[in-house]
């Protein structure tokens, strides 16, 4: 689990990032998580969203049974088949939290969410926080930082990329960004975020109008 | 804490397995039975046929609440009966789903009134082939008219209401069981509160079809079978046990049948050249063999006939009737199971899905075949116990400390 050096959560939200998701999603919305782990984040939305229907889709039959113990709706399965099966507007929001840098094909994934839920919620490592720059540029190393945990031998992640590149990706599809969020060792960025955030935030649709 | 204990499998094999909660049992349980659909007022049928008199044998467990919303109606596969939990006098083994339904287990009956009945067409006390017409004071035999899926849930609704149950708080069921929770779902959604469909399918695949079709051969090919006539003469033994060996071999996986039996020679060679010298083939044997002491071989044909007919999107569009309904369901598949594949349980998950159904499901790793939804008793009772919960009470309330 990814912890970061931040105070902005409260008692009950264990990673910093649930909590500016947390702000995000409207009170009686629907939500689908997908990659949605134990279910912490849906469990904390429904309760304290009161949310009409929530669901996750996850990969891991462990993590399935810890969603269940939560009340938490979950369908077992990956996120790349999981998806296309869900009706156009399903959703008000369609959560990505750090999991679709893991999947298959991002793009078509970010594309099917954005079909299936009216807006779209994405966080991701940031590939190039200035950590990973050094390692790489200097050490020569492949890059470990807090977002990026892993030893490249065990990393879930098969897609690397950085906060400057996806903002590029919703200007070449076409995506409006409605607002970001940047998280780096102490909390909120807003300077320089591809050098200095670790973790990127964006709620996104399909709406052109709102990019900004 | 989990302790050891015996459950029996699909095939009615006693197997010990770890279970989740002390072995508090039922108890001694009794069958009991309504009898409805008197002529002139009989059961109309999927064909358009009458059945009546109709007879259901059904065991309940637990106590109905006084506004009764705590019932829950379990239904059994192929050859299972209404005896899920707890002894009959006498009997050294329990019901076929003794391990998931008692005190504190996944179908608490300290909190919820389970109800299971035999299907009609089955040979265990409900309405069958080797029941007496009474046109003419036999034995039906062939004369029972085709059953469907969907005539035994209608049969069963018959009982519910007869009970005094509006709403059902859930239906369960694995395999057949699994079908007629989907015949639940799409013929009286509006009946039930929430749905366990377990390895089964909207319908059966040429494969599936096939494997039965050998097993009434088998029975048909037996001379004793006499066009189904052989009530109070010989019984089809040799084809039904024949039956039952073919399903066998369904119910396991090549994983559970290597590590129950691997190669391994049975006793010493005889004269006779073909023996069954494996352990595999004495296992099926016997198998085959205890199967026709207790079941009806016209029932065997009528029943898996009724499972390869069904299509649960027949004449109606499934996804449209349960669209925008307040119905939870669990799905739950395993792994191995080779007979009723994850892939047919997924469409029922998938269609859930489509529907705005708040829907979970979950493929169990299970290295049991078909078996597993009678020997995986941890992880089910770990789903079913919090999704029943949140069914009745709208959330989870406690942490059942299971997995």
């Amino acid at each position: 689990m990814v912890e970061y050096s931040v105070t902005m959560t409260s008692s009950d939200q264990t990673r910093p990032e649930f909590c500016i998701i947390f702000e995000l999603i409207h009170e009686g919305a629907s939500v689908l998580d997908l990659g949605c782990g134990d279910g912490d984040l849906l469990a904390l939305l429904q309760e304290k969203k009161h949310l009409v229907r929530a669901q996750g889709i996850e990969i891991d039959e462990k993590a399935i049974y810890r969603c269940v113990a939560k009340g938490i709706s979950v369908v077992h399965g990956d996120i790349d088949s999981g998806l296309p099966e869900y009706g156009t507007g399903s959703f008000n929001y369609v959560i990505l939290n750090q999991t679709f840098q893991q999947v298959k094909k991002p793009d078509t994934v970010i594309q099917e969410a954005l079909r299936v839920g009216e807006k779209v919620i994405v966080s991701f490592p940031n590939f190039a926080h200035y950590s990973a720059r050094y390692q790489l540029a200097i050490k020569g190393r492949a890059p470990i930082t807090r977002s990026l945990p892993y030893e490249w031998y065990n990393t879930p992640n098969v897609h690397f990329l950085s906060i400057a590149d996806f903002v590029t990706y919703c200007r070449k599809k076409e995506i409006g960004i409605e607002q970001a969020f940047y998280l780096g060792n102490r909390g909120r960025i807003r300077l320089l975020p591809n050098l200095r955030a670790l973790l990127g935030i964006f709620l996104i649709s399909s709406d052109i109008s709102s990019k900004r | 804490m989990p302790v050891g204990g015996l459950i029996k499998t699909f095939s009615g094999e006693l197997m010990s397995v770890k279970t989740v909660t002390e072995n508090r049992g039922i108890g001694i349980v009794e069958t009991r039975y309504y009898t409805f659909a008197q002529p002139p007022s009989e059961l109309v049928l999927e064909n358009g046929e009458k059945l009546g008199p109709v007879t259901l044998a059904y065991e309940t467990y637990g106590e109905l609440n006084a506004d009764k919303s705590n019932a829950i109606l379990v239904l059994h596969a192929l050859t299972g009966d209404a005896h899920v939990a707890g002894y009959h006098k006498g009997d050294k083994n329990p019901g076929w789903w003794d391990n998931m339904v008692g005190p504190g287990k996944a179908f608490d009956t300290g909190k919820y009134f389970v109800i299971c009945s035999n299907i009609i067409g089955g040979c265990k006390g409900s309405t069958g082939p080797s029941s007496i017409n009474p046109a003419t004071g036999k034995p039906y035999g062939l004369d029972f008219p085709l059953i469907t899926i969907g005539d035994m849930v209608k049969a069963q609704l018959q009982l519910i209401e007869h009970l005094g149950i509006r709403k059902l708080l859930s239906v369960a069921g694995g395999s057949m069981g699994g079908m007629q929770v989907l015949e639940w779902m799409f013929a009286y959604p509006e009946r039930i509160k929430s749905a366990i469909p377990i390895s089964t399918a909207m319908r059966h695949s040429p494969q599936q079809i096939a494997f039965n079709e050998v097993g009434r051969q088998a029975i048909m090919a037996d001379p004793n079978w006499q066009n189904g006539n052989y009530y109070g003469s010989r019984v089809p033994a040799r084809g039904l046990a024949v039956a039952r060996m073919v399903g066998h071999i369904t119910y396991m996986s090549d994983k559970s049948m290597e590590a129950k039996f691997g190669r391994r020679i049975k006793g010493e060679r005889q004269d006779f050249k073909f023996t069954p010298d494996f352990e595999v083939e004495g296992y099926l044997h016997y198998r085959g063999k205890s199967f026709v002491d207790r079941f009806d071989a016209n029932s065997y044909l009528y029943i898996t006939k009724a499972m390869d007919n069904y299509d649960a999107s027949r004449d109606r569009n499934p996804g449209e009737i349960l669209r925008g309904r307040d119905l939870k369901v669990l799905v739950i598949a395993f792994k191995s199971d080779w007979l009723y594949p994850p892939y047919q349980t997924q469409e029922i998950a998938r269609l859930c899905k489509q529907a705005g159904l708040d829907v979970t499901y979950c493929e169990i790793e299970s290295s049991y075949g078909h078996d597993a939804f009678l020997v995986e008793v941890e992880e089910q009772t770990h789903l079913v116990k919090y999704f029943l919960e949140r069914v009745q009470h709208g959330r989870v309330l406690s942490n059942h400390d299971i997995l």
